[in-house]
């Protein structure tokens, strides 16, 4: 059976070859025009004049198009209908598109779009927390609250109690493929646009406002993109809406990427968040109660941010049983760009900010985190010796915890008693160089929070030679999504990998699509293809039982044969013998998950349909001069439950461990007091490096199964790995901490000099 | 103009091209080889990487930031050309298969040429020779596995690339009237015609110009590629003095900076990455001006001499001398940096680049530091910082208060206080102006400390 092989990716040798096609290499017909924005050079005013003279008269330039040229809807939000794709008066960043170049090649129209003169009444941008809290730009008409038991009670009865604040930068996707579109226009009216997006379904609603059509009349295709990291989710609209528009303006082919310093610029990015806390708790570390505010900037305009902050919150627990909680959530609107969907949506910002508290609470007990961590925990599921399960702060039942099974064994297998007592020891003699270790555990949920979103359909066809073309809602953003589908597709028809085809997401195959997000899409697509690919199946049985006069269960399809009642045929004999038969072989596959059920206003339900874990030991070094630091080490146990795909799911670790890691070291985003964004290029915005990831790096996945009827008993797996980085900052903490008596109080990103800023504070300078 | 190469082993000539146009645009654009990706059109991600092979090797170039005329006469392989002929797999492309090294693939293509080179060129120094390449999805690991499981697989034949002439054949003298120079080969020549059109741009790796282009979309007029000019390329190392060709590679200069000063080494290794540091020339690091390039301070520590000619004069100076302000370099009109010499003699060189991440990053400070103690007393000290001013520059009050006095904790923190009179830094993106004072002054306590045997560097340690 191809589930549970450790097979390549499905384009691995398209990759290696240089033949893999993006949007930007799909050969374009004779005559294709090339877009560029020209974006406001401020953060905040009124649009008052556009002086677009030279652009039009600069060479190569067929048309300049402003909010005054758009035909039918001005939006491109996936959300709140807050996001005009061309700035009508308002302009609520810098960066944000006010008017669009048309012309003969992408560097025709990027250089007419330099020239462009807005006329910006200025007003003063809302850029920190505390002026849109003096202004009270928000969304929502005030925070979001989730609470359970007696806060107030717990704080009274406390023995211990501290509080603090922890500031969390946000992250760029730097997605090596930039954004890309490229619209082609067919006859009455029709509009095919390729886009390098995670939804395609929402490009197709947008592009059709946008035209003035049904989205019958779009088709929006995606082969794949070169990275996703969520943002591909709603960011790619402004670009299929443009090159659909101009597309229709024109008559003709038109394409739109964006070179990376716009695409940075223009952009949004992950929500940036300040955690401030405040928790009681006795000898043993034990939490007894916890007030924890959220504020996050959302920039400009709504897009996701409401589910992003409400995933923050639903992962304000991490791992810990909290008895009394109060989660305050504040969802500011700031004159940046629009913040959105980023590997883990709010759930990295939100875990985090408990970790930081366990952290604290440890360093204030002088106890080993990992022991508090524990102390902690949730009760294991299935074993919870008599006791009620624990829920969530939400409300949830936590039925499927392996927490403590799985630090134990990390402990273990990273030896990591011994590696504490060597750091403390190194630290013990001083020096420049300082280590630090940590354990942090990852409690992830799995599920949409927008219920309906949990739905996914494929469609498959079985051709008479047997071959099998697979199709479905997923998109595929470099995950091995297309693989693990493709293995499951296989495995229900006992054929090998090569007799499945793996094609393009296509709106006009597979209908209203989710996005390819919330680590969900193996989980959704998996299960629709399943049902499809039985459909099919039960069919050919049906039809093979009758003339082998046997059961239809006594039909068994299996490397790539198929017997009955005796009988042994090749798949591809069975197609022909179908087909002659008159059996339909196509059919769509449907699947929504079940059980869950969430109320995100009262802040109770069951959101998540199971929980991903996973568990990360990680050892940094630190100078104390500089405040320069690395991973020397990282030990990873991850949670995919019977893993569809090894190889993928720990690519998927890995990958995300270093991307979770970056996010807290070396990614800093700066934008000056204007609200322009200074770190708009990989020259000024250091992802990690090839040498920047820890030199032992050692990865297993838990051999457990999902508990949760899932695929194959398999996990999701895209973002839950991102947020064992988060050992990676506890690791630099507890480096820091060694410096001296106070609590470090150290935030993100750990640049060096955010570290030696810690160092000076544990040091009580 | 017209510019002819070998591409994935044919032929070719690119007729009446603009000579800004970027070899990534032709291939992508002209000659539909759209394996080859544009992820940051800056030389700072790699998805772009291609190999070229002149006479002095096969190496990793960015095309994105590689200007056509750059290429004339040379070889270049495309990730199109990496599998045989017959489509049968180069060892990194099926190790990369094998390990699972590409997620999105959209980086791939630059690996794959990258680790191509690195393969036919023995390099198995991983880290560093992959430094300029970003990977968003894998986290690297899978990708270092591929090249250490291809490094010993022989290398398939057709990788072996011979440039189309060399480059003493290269046809395209200066011409007497306007028209500017499509190749110039001649030292004389080409300097005489330069003093007569002192406004060209000239363009030698074109890490910075290309960005002018990519980047500022500045028209950058008349233009001079110093590629093939004779002379100006090479280190020779002599009895008394290094003599540096002002178009040397930051990567041709390296071996020689390993033998004699390993602290420049060191920096050079972590100064851009193999693909920058294969097409950046120390001269174009130096003339640029910049106060944030790495080779300055360093030179500057070293006392360097600098040798600049305009026509048929020539003059020289000390390096420091050359760095008036910001923007602003001690160079006459016509007038071009020809080599750079250093006195042959023991090292005492010390260098300390602080960047937000170590590899390919531009520095936030960087220290470079001659500090000869002889009996426990400092005898000479020259302590050069790039980022700490508007240009690259000594700092005398704190080398006043090192010099003749014992190389002792005391005398450092002397040092360090001095330091805060020598500077006044600026806050940007990359640093505040408080922190880049402090890490330049715990830079002299590094020294100190490197001294008394204690680890001084995280790149040092391990778990």
């Amino acid at each position: 059976m191809s589930v549970a092989q450790p097979l390549p990716h499905d384009a691995a040798r398209l990759h290696v070859t240089g033949a893999a096609r993006y949007v930007d290499d799909i050969p374009t017909p004779r005559g294709t025009l090339h877009l560029a924005f020209g974006t406001s050079p401020a953060a905040a005013g009124t649009l008052t004049a556009l002086d677009l003279d030279a652009v039009r008269e600069s060479p190569g330039v067929v048309a300049v198009m402003t909010a005054a040229d758009l035909p039918f809807d001005n939006d491109v939000s996936p959300s709140n209908h807050d996001e005009p794709l061309l700035a009508t008066d308002a302009v609520h960043y810098l960066g944000q598109p006010l008017f669009l170049v048309v012309a003969t090649s992408h560097g025709a129209a990027r250089r007419a779009a330099r020239l462009g003169r807005a006329t910006i009444e200025k007003s003063t941008p809302i850029l920190t927390i505390a002026q849109a809290e003096a202004a009270d730009s928000r969304f929502e008409d005030g925070p979001r609250v989730y609470a359970r038991g007696d806060v107030d009670a717990g704080f009274a009865d406390a023995p211990h109690r501290l509080s603090g604040v922890m500031e969390i930068g946000g992250q760029e996707h730097f997605y090596l493929e930039g954004q890309a579109a490229l619209a082609l226009p067919g006859d009455n009216g029709d509009m095919h646009v390729h886009s390098s997006t995670q939804h395609p379904s929402e490009i197709q609603h947008k592009v059709a406002e946008a035209i003035g059509q049904h989205m019958h009349a779009v088709r929006v295709e995606t082969r794949r993109m070169g990275g996703g990291f969520g943002g591909k989710e709603s960011q790619g609209n402004a670009l299929a809406v443009a090159c659909a528009i101009a597309a229709r303006a024109t008559g003709r082919p038109c394409k739109m990427r964006y070179d990376r310093d716009d695409d940075m610029i223009i952009t949004g990015k992950r929500h940036d968040f300040r955690i401030t806390y405040d928790v009681a708790y006795d000898d043993a570390g034990r939490i007894l109660a916890l007030d924890v505010r959220h504020d996050t900037r959302c920039g400009w305009a709504m897009d996701l941010s409401l589910p992003v902050a409400d995933r923050a919150m639903l992962h304000a627990d991490n791992a810990y049983h909290l008895p009394a909680v109060r989660i305050t959530s504040h969802r500011w609107k700031t004159n940046h760009q629009s913040a959105t969907a980023f590997r883990g949506f709010g759930g990295p910002q939100g875990m985090l900010g408990m970790e930081r508290i366990v952290d604290h609470v440890a360093h204030a007990l002088r106890a080993d985190p990992t022991a508090v961590r524990r102390a902690n925990f949730y009760a294991s599921g299935g074993d919870i010796s008599g006791q009620k399960i624990q829920t969530t702060p939400y409300g949830q039942e936590v039925d499927d915890f392996i927490g403590h099974e799985m630090l134990a064994r990390l402990e273990e297998t990273a030896d990591y008693a011994a590696r504490r007592a060597a750091v403390d020891e190194w630290n013990a003699r001083g020096g420049v160089i300082r280590k630090g270790l940590a354990l942090t555990p990852v409690k992830f949920g799995i599920s949409f929070t927008l219920t309906h979103l949990n739905q996914a359909g494929a469609l498959v066809h079985v051709y008479a030679d047997g071959s099998i073309h697979l199709n479905h809602g997923g998109t595929e953003m470099g995950q091995g999504l297309f693989q693990k589908v493709a293995q499951v597709a296989a495995s229900r028809f006992g054929v090998p990998m090569e007799a499945v085809r793996i094609t393009a997401t296509d709106t006009a195959k597979v209908p209203n699509t989710s996005a390819t997000a919330a680590s969900s899409g193996s989980d959704l697509n998996g299960m629709a293809v399943r049902n499809a690919c039985d459909t099919i199946r039960e069919r050919i049985e049906l039809h093979l039982a009758q003339l082998h006069q046997c059961r239809p269960a006594d039909v068994v399809f299996k490397n790539g044969r198929v017997t009955a009642g005796g009988a042994d045929y090749s798949f591809a004999e069975v197609a022909a013998l179908a087909h002659q038969a008159r059996i339909s072989l196509s059919s769509t596959g449907f699947y929504k998950t079940p059980e869950i059920s969430w109320d995100r206003i009262k802040g109770h339900g069951r959101p998540f349909f199971y929980f991903a874990y996973g568990v990360a030991a990680v050892e940094v070094a630190v100078d104390t001069l500089t405040g320069e630091n690395r991973m020397l080490r990282a030990d990873i146990l991850h949670d995919a439950g019977a893993s569809l795909n090894p190889a993928l799911d720990i690519g998927q670790v890995e990958g995300g461990f270093i991307q979770g890691a970056g996010w807290l070291t070396t990614e800093e985003l700066v934008w000056n007091d204007k609200g322009a964004l200074r770190t708009h290029a990989p020259s000024t915005y250091k992802i990690p490096a090839c040498g920047d990831r820890p030199e032992v790096f050692n990865v297993a996945l838990w051999d457990g199964e999902n508990r949760a009827d899932t695929i194959y008993k398999s996990k999701a797996v895209g973002e839950p790995p991102l947020m064992l980085g988060i050992a990676t900052l506890m690791a630099l903490s507890d480096a820091v901490a060694s410096c001296g008596e106070a609590y470090p109080d150290l935030h993100a990103p750990a640049t060096a000099e955010q570290v030696l800023a810690a160092i000076h504070r544990a040091r009580g300078a | 103009m017209n510019v002819s190469f070998r591409l994935n082993g044919e032929d070719v000539t690119a007729t009446d091209v603009s000579p800004t146009t970027t070899l990534l645009d032709w291939l992508r654009e002209t000659r539909g080889l759209t394996g080859t990706k544009e992820g940051c059109n800056e030389g700072d991600c790699g998805a772009c990487s291609v190999i070229v092979t002149d006479d002095s090797g096969a190496r990793p170039l960015n095309a994105c930031i590689l200007f056509l005329p750059q290429l004339h006469g040379k070889a270049i392989r495309t990730v199109e050309g990496i599998s045989a002929p017959d489509g049968t797999l180069h060892p990194v492309q099926q190790a990369m298969i094998d390990h699972h090294g590409s997620q999105c693939g959209f980086c791939t293509p630059g690996f794959i040429t990258t680790m191509a080179a690195n393969h036919l060129n023995g390099r198995t120094d991983h880290d560093t020779a992959l430094a300029g390449n970003l990977c968003r999805c894998t986290g690297y690991a899978p990708i270092i596995r591929a090249a250490q499981a291809a490094q010993d697989a022989p290398v398939p034949d057709h990788m072996h690339d011979t440039p189309l002439l060399l480059a003493k054949n290269i046809p395209g003298e200066p011409q007497a009237g306007a028209e500017p120079p499509s190749h110039p080969t001649t030292l004389d020549a080409f300097a005489d015609w330069y003093a007569a059109h002192p406004d060209t741009t000239l363009i030698a790796g074109a890490t910075d110009v290309g960005l002018w282009v990519t980047k500022q979309m500045r028209n950058l007029g008349q233009t001079a590629f110093l590629t093939h000019v004779d002379g100006l390329r090479g280190v020779t190392v002599g009895d008394d003095t290094i003599t540096i060709g002002a178009m040397t590679t930051l990567s041709d200069l390296h071996p020689v900076m390993a033998e004699h000063h390993p602290a420049f080494a060191e920096l050079i290794r972590r100064y851009g990455s193999a693909q920058v540091r294969n097409a950046a020339t120390i001269g174009g690091n130096v003339a640029n001006g910049s106060p944030i390039g790495d080779g300055p301070p360093a030179l500057i520590a070293l006392d360097a001499t600098l040798h600049l000619r305009c026509g048929s004069d020539t003059r020289s100076l000390p390096i420091a001398d050359f760095f008036i302000d910001y923007g602003k370099q001690d160079r006459q009109k016509g007038e071009f940096l020809t080599h750079i010499t250093l006195l042959r003699g023991a090292d005492h060189l010390r260098c300390y680049k602080l960047s937000k991440r170590f590899d390919q990053d531009i520095s936030a400070v960087c220290g470079c530091f001659w500090i000869e103690v002889a009996d426990g007393t400092v005898k000479t000290a020259r302590l050069a910082f790039g980022g700490m001013a508007a240009t690259p520059k000594r700092a005398h009050k704190a080398e006043a208060a090192l010099t003749g006095q014992p190389w002792s904790h005391d005398t450092v923190r002397d040092a360090m206080a001095a330091l805060t009179q020598d500077f006044t830094p600026l806050s940007d993106m990359r640093a505040s102006a408080a922190y880049r004072m402090e890490a330049a002054q715990n830079m002299l306590l590094r020294a100190w400390s490197e001294d008394q045997g204690a680890p001084t560097s995280v790149l040092e340690v391990r778990a």
